[in-house]
């Protein structure tokens, strides 16, 4: 058994834990059997939650795409959800939680703790991890639950790349975000890496995962180009989304996701308080749909329901980094911002001419960066003092921390968009990154994958309509119509 | 008096309803058809099993139009409608008898009268 004579390791300082104030941290005997098994089941049941917001991001992006396109979507979904996992397991893992540089991680290639360096212990976690610090949890607990944080990364770079690349496209760049770009990023931090040491906070990944996973798919649009007909005469027409029911069910099933993504974030629940983070979460999802609704009603003079969908989601991201370190009445305002700026930044991008379809980039991005600032304006003294950083600039702090949290969006922003472009130009000239103007008018559905994700619309299915609902003759039916009296 | 009944391709449409529209002629219905033609199907691959579709969706655009405007009306449609691939469409020109304005009861060719002012 691995619970065995577990050895006590101090918490680590810099590393995103939580100490709910009150409760002791460390343990002279280290931690129970129970408490292992308590810790995991709670990282594991977060996993779990985080790999179903794939469904989510798969609604959300279907919803907002064109009939003609949802097979499209959801296939794109489900093959880079595998990639992730596989290439994770492979590189990604070792890459951004493996003992290294401070730039990446060197050890634990597939999940492998025999290529460790001396200090093993019996869960397997610090064996190749040391500078991630302690967590009472089994190693594989540990990478279930990042490796599917690294697909929710990739899932909104392909947000905005809808309906036009070709699916070879999205293979690649898979490989190549989730093996390499996504981890170096990720060990910066939660990796031990340099941002950690300059005392940089992302509590779960507003810079992490979301603003990543946005400057990538800023790039990707705009190495892209808009889809056809969404700029004509130099104005933006709208390419509206074939089902808003489905975007909002998306919506719903991230919303409850992120209950694993924030409270999950913990890394155990044995003296944590992650009902804290799940309560802060939720206030501020409850904000930026009433911001966002607000938001819509300034800008449009209607009560736009894609807009008031993406206010939630804005304001997911944005209390993502800061959750665990500021007040309920913070975690409102954060989200409250995030979403109202949702509708003002969807119709700038338009201005500018990126086609964004799902609004990924202010959903994602501009969110991601608020939320990463908001730590350094809320951040309390009782939530982070233990981490040995200031409190937030108007909570009585200092702005070093906000400066060290400007800089590390640069540096992320910087890096991941940087090798997001190298990879994209690379695919453009090899295999070719957009589908041929044919192919993207016929639709990606009957272009890449032979077959229609909803085919009734578009073809003569055997037996689709019951017999007799369509281009019946009532009066063969026997049913009496005005004009056989 | 004609009536102009053109099939073409989706994507040409808007900017043909605009130009016909500036240039004083923005009356016209147009219906979603499916047709078959030189163009030719595609295949749909269901779970390995295979069907050929020859009929594809193309836009019908009908409009009645005074003999003068017949030429520019069509012109329109041939320039931004042609991409020199088949599946481009075709054109039809068809004599019409008369022509009623339901509002005011008037008939002939001042029902179909050019009115570029209103032109929006």
């Amino acid at each position: 058994m691995r619970l065995r004579s577990i050895r006590t390791t101090a918490l680590a300082a810099g590393v995103l834990l939580l100490a709910a104030p009150g409760l002791a941290v460390a343990q002279d005997d280290g931690p129970t059997p129970t408490d292992i098994a308590v810790n995991s089941i709670w990282v594991v049941l977060g996993a779990i939650l985080v790999l179903f917001m794939q469904a989510g991001f798969a609604m959300l992006e279907i919803g907002l795409s064109r009939m003609k396109n949802a097979g499209a979507v959801a296939g794109k979904i489900v093959i880079n959800l595998s990639i992730a996992l596989l290439m994770f397991w492979a590189t990604g893992f070792a890459l951004a939680f493996g003992d290294g540089s401070g730039i990446s991680g060197e050890m634990g290639w597939f999940l492998n703790a025999t290529d460790a360096s001396a200090d093993t212990n019996s869960l397997g976690l610090n064996s190749f991890m040391n500078a991630v610090g302690a967590y009472n949890i089994p190693v594989e607990a540990f990478f279930f639950f990042q490796v599917v944080f690294c697909a929710v990364s990739l899932a909104i770079v392909f947000g905005t790349m809808l309906d036009r690349t070709k699916f070879i496209g999205y293979v690649i760049f898979a490989v190549f975000f989730t093996g390499l770009i996504y981890p170096i990023v990720a060990h910066w931090t939660w990796g031990g890496g340099w941002l950690a040491k300059d005392g940089f906070l992302d509590f779960a990944g507003s810079s992490i995962v979301h603003l990543q996973g946005a400057t990538a798919a800023l790039v990707g649009t705009l190495i892209l180009g808009p889809r056809i007909g969404k700029f004509r005469g130099g104005r933006a027409q709208p390419i509206p989304g074939h089902s808003i029911p489905i975007f909002i069910l998306g919506v719903f099933i991230l919303w409850v996701g992120w209950m694993g993504f924030n409270a999950g974030s913990t890394l155990g629940a044995v003296g944590l308080n992650f009902a804290d983070i799940a309560v802060n979460t939720n206030l501020a999802a409850a904000a930026g749909v009433i911001g966002a609704t607000i938001g819509s009603l300034f800008m449009f003079k209607t009560l736009d329901v894609s807009q008031m969908g993406n206010g939630a989601i804005a304001a997911l991201v944005a209390i993502t980094a800061p959750c665990a370190f500021v007040d309920p009445w913070a975690a409102v305002l954060i989200g409250l911002v995030a979403g109202v700026i949702v509708p003002p930044l969807v119709v700038l991008i338009d201005k500018i001419r990126v086609d964004d379809p799902v609004g990924a980039i202010p959903v994602h991005g501009v969110a991601g960066i608020w939320g990463t600032l908001a730590i350094g304006l809320f951040a309390t003294e009782g939530r982070i003092g233990e981490l040995g950083v200031s409190p937030g600039l108007l909570m009585g702090g200092t702005a070093q921390q906000l400066w060290v949290q400007f800089y590390g969006i640069v540096a992320t922003i910087a890096f991941t968009g940087a090798a997001s472009l190298i990879v994209f130009l690379l695919i453009k000239y090899t295999v070719g990154l957009r589908v041929s103007e044919q192919d993207e008018l016929a639709g990606l559905d009957i272009a890449e994958h032979g077959m229609y994700g909803y085919p009734e619309q578009f073809i003569e299915v055997p037996g689709a309509f019951p017999e007799g609902a369509r281009g019946m003759d009532l009066a063969n039916l026997g049913v009496r119509t005005p004009s056989t009296d | 008096m004609k009536k102009i009944e053109a099939f073409i391709r989706h994507e040409s449409f808007e900017e043909i309803r605009t130009r016909l529209s500036a240039m004083g002629l923005p009356s016209m219905s147009i219906s979603e058809v499916k047709g078959s033609g030189r163009q030719g199907g595609y295949t749909e691959s269901y779970r390995g099993a295979k069907a050929t579709i020859f009929m594809r969706p193309k836009l019908k655009m009908e409009m009645v139009v005074n003999d003068a405007d017949v030429d520019r009306a069509v012109d329109v449609v041939l320039e931004l409608a042609h991409t020199g691939e088949p599946g481009d469409g075709k054109i039809f020109i068809i004599p019409v008898d008369d022509a009623v304005r339901v509002r005011t009861g008037e008939r002939g060719d001042i029902v179909l009268a050019p009115h570029p002012e209103d032109a929006a």
